[in-house]
Order: C-alpha cells, then sequence, then structure tokens
C-alpha cells in the first residue's frame, strides 16, 4: 500500500475514533456509571503513560535506585505536587535527569 | 459582550497550552527527524503530521513504514494506538453538546494527549461556561500549530540531534505535570495508581493495547472507590 493512502485510512480512522463518543452521546443516553467513569479517564490514561516511562526507559522493568528516569520522575512528581507548575515541573525533572545519569555514570 | 467572553476563552486556551509545548516541541523535532531516517520524503513527512497528527502513533508508523511493513498493518497500529482517544472523546463530550456538528469535528480534530488533558483540566476546575468550546479550540490550535512547526524543524535539522539527548522524557514530565495536581480523592489517586500498575504489567502487548487495558481498569477502580461511602 502506498504512504500517503495508509496515512490517509490511518488519519481518518484516528479522526473517526475522536469522534466517536462527541457524536454518540448527544443521541443516545448512557448509564449513570458511565457518565461517573469519564471523570477518571484524565488520571488513568496518563498514569499509565507515565508510569512505564519511569520504570521501563529501555522497555523492560528497571526498578532501581540506579534508574535516572525514575529518580528524575520522583524529583518530578514531588514538584508538580507542591507547585501545581508546568513549567516547573519540566525543568526539575530534565534537572534531575541530567544530573542523575551524570552522578551514577560516576559510580 | 459574548464575543469579549469568546476571545477571552480562546486566549486562555492559549495561554494554558503554552507550557506544555516545553514537551510537545521536543517530540516533534525528534518526530520529523525520525520520519526522514526512516526514508519517507520531507513531503510524506510534514503531510503526517496533520493527517494523522497523533504523536506516538506517528512513530510507531513511520518506525515501520522504514522497515517495509505492509500498509494495513500500519492502518491497523495507527488504529489501536489511538484508541484511547474515544476515551478522550467521550470524556468531552458532556462540554461539547449542543454545539453544531462543524464545531465538534473541528474538536474532534484537535482531540491530542496534550489539547485534551490541558481542557479538561481546565473545564474540571472552572465549570462549564457558554463560550467553553474557544477555550477548546485555543488550546487545539496552540498544539497544533506547535507541532507543524516543530515536525518542519526536525524534518530540516534531522540527524543534527544529538541521540545522547533525552529529549523524549520531556513529554512523561509534561504529563506528570498535569496529573498530580489533578488527584484530590482518594478515587482518583487509586484509579492512577491501578492504572499505572497495570500499565507496568501489560507492558508486553503490542502497540498500547495495555495502556487502553490499563487505563478501563483504573476507571472501573476509581468507580468502585466512588461507590463505597467516604
Amino acid at each position: 500500500m502506498n504512504i500517503w493512502l495508509v496515512m490517509l485510512i490511518g488519519g481518518l480512522l484516528t479522526f473517526a475514533t475522536r469522534l466517536s463518543f462527541i457524536l454518540l452521546l448527544d443521541r443516545i443516553q448512557v448509564p449513570d456509571w458511565f457518565r461517573g467513569g469519564l471523570r477518571f479517564v484524565p488520571v488513568a490514561v496518563l498514569s499509565a503513560i507515565i508510569l512505564p516511562e519511569l520504570t521501563s526507559p529501555n522497555g523492560s522493568l528497571y526498578l532501581s535506585w540506579r534508574n535516572p528516569q525514575l529518580l528524575a520522575g520522583m524529583v518530578a512528581i514531588l514538584v508538580a505536587w507542591r507547585t501545581k507548575n508546568v513549567i516547573l515541573t519540566i525543568v526539575a525533572g530534565m534537572a534531575g535527569l541530567l544530573i542523575f545519569q551524570m552522578v551514577l555514570g560516576m559510580l | 459582550m459574548i464575543a469579549k467572553m469568546r476571545k477571552q476563552e480562546f486566549w486562555s486556551g492559549i495561554k494554558d497550552e503554552a507550557p506544555i509545548l516545553l514537551g510537545v516541541v521536543p517530540f516533534g523535532l525528534l518526530f520529523g527527524a525520525l520520519a526522514i531516517s526512516a526514508r519517507l520524503s520531507s513531503l510524506a513527512a510534514q503531510a503526517m503530521s496533520s493527517i494523522i497528527f497523533a504523536g506516538s502513533a506517528q512513530f510507531i508508523a513511520a518506525q515501520l513504514a522504514g522497515t517495509g511493513t505492509s500498509g494495513l498493518v500500519i492502518v491497523m497500529v495507527v488504529f489501536v494506538v489511538n484508541l484511547r482517544h474515544a476515551l478522550y472523546s467521550a470524556s468531552v463530550a458532556p462540554h461539547v453538546k449542543g454545539l453544531n456538528t462543524g464545531w465538534k469535528m473541528l474538536l474532534a480534530y484537535l482531540l491530542t494527549d496534550e489539547a485534551y488533558s490541558v481542557t479538561i483540566t481546565h473545564y474540571n476546575r472552572e465549570g462549564d461556561s457558554e463560550t467553553r468550546h474557544w477555550y477548546f479550540l485555543g488550546a487545539g490550535l496552540t498544539l497544533w500549530t506547535s507541532w507543524q512547526i516543530s515536525t518542519a524543524v526536525g524534518i530540516f535539522i534531522g540527524a543534527q540531534i544529538p541521540a545522547s539527548w533525552p529529549l523524549a522524557f520531556i513529554l512523561p514530565l509534561t504529563f506528570i505535570a498535569l496529573v498530580v495536581p489533578a488527584l484530590k480523592d482518594r478515587a482518583g489517586v487509586a484509579a492512577a495508581i491501578v492504572a499505572g500498575a497495570v500499565g507496568l504489567l501489560a507492558l508486553g502487548l503490542p502497540y498500547k493495547t495495555g495502556l487502553l487495558l490499563a487505563a478501563l481498569i483504573g476507571i472501573l477502580t476509581g468507580l468502585l472507590f466512588d461507590g463505597k461511602p467516604k
């Protein structure tokens, strides 16, 4: 299949997925538990993205104090919790990563 | 009056999305560079950023195209990787109810991870106003524009980005900045922890199907906690 056709179909499917419930929920009644569950969508999806990135930076589980991504992630979580500031969180996490990589590299 | 409110919402969408770009722009640079090294043409690489417009799906699609994977498989992979957007769609649906189809299609096109998380955080905090779709539009367009530009720059500078720079790590940091302040009650914390843990356990599943499974189990956990008396 031509790359342009692949992109076009992949793009249409992605768009249809994004549009799905926006159109559907206007037309059908959904049960209360479904509505209740919606408020957990952001924390659940984003946490499921975040945690593996911290604990498995190279694709396999690396739960160790020698894992710089894990340490930097904990710094970022702490900063996000205390400051609620996006830029501070990112800067602290990246600085943490660079420092931990350097320090752990010397050990 | 209403025009002024629209403008205000639109601008606060742009303003709230802006810090997130710190995480998005490096990701776009990396995508542009990767697409070229996977032997996509500059035009195709740039077009992918507006036609598919979904970071991680684009990374995987470009990589697969570079290794000569069949087109049908790539299409399926893109679809599966982006299935989590159905959850986003359900989550924003109550907030865009009543808009005309043109608006709905426009906002659906802009419903990426980063525009979604900023917008839903705002809706949950500020409550609903009549002009709230303008906030979504501001956040979404800001993300879209920076994604197109950073892709273009990535295509252009390509291999000059040193592989040792851990730029990809900025993205999980951005998500941390959005999730942690949103954790306000036990049910939310439980949903986050369980989703994260299942995401880890299901890491072996192909093409982010583990992510979808983890999100669903996390949401169920939140619901279970909600049901209990506090």
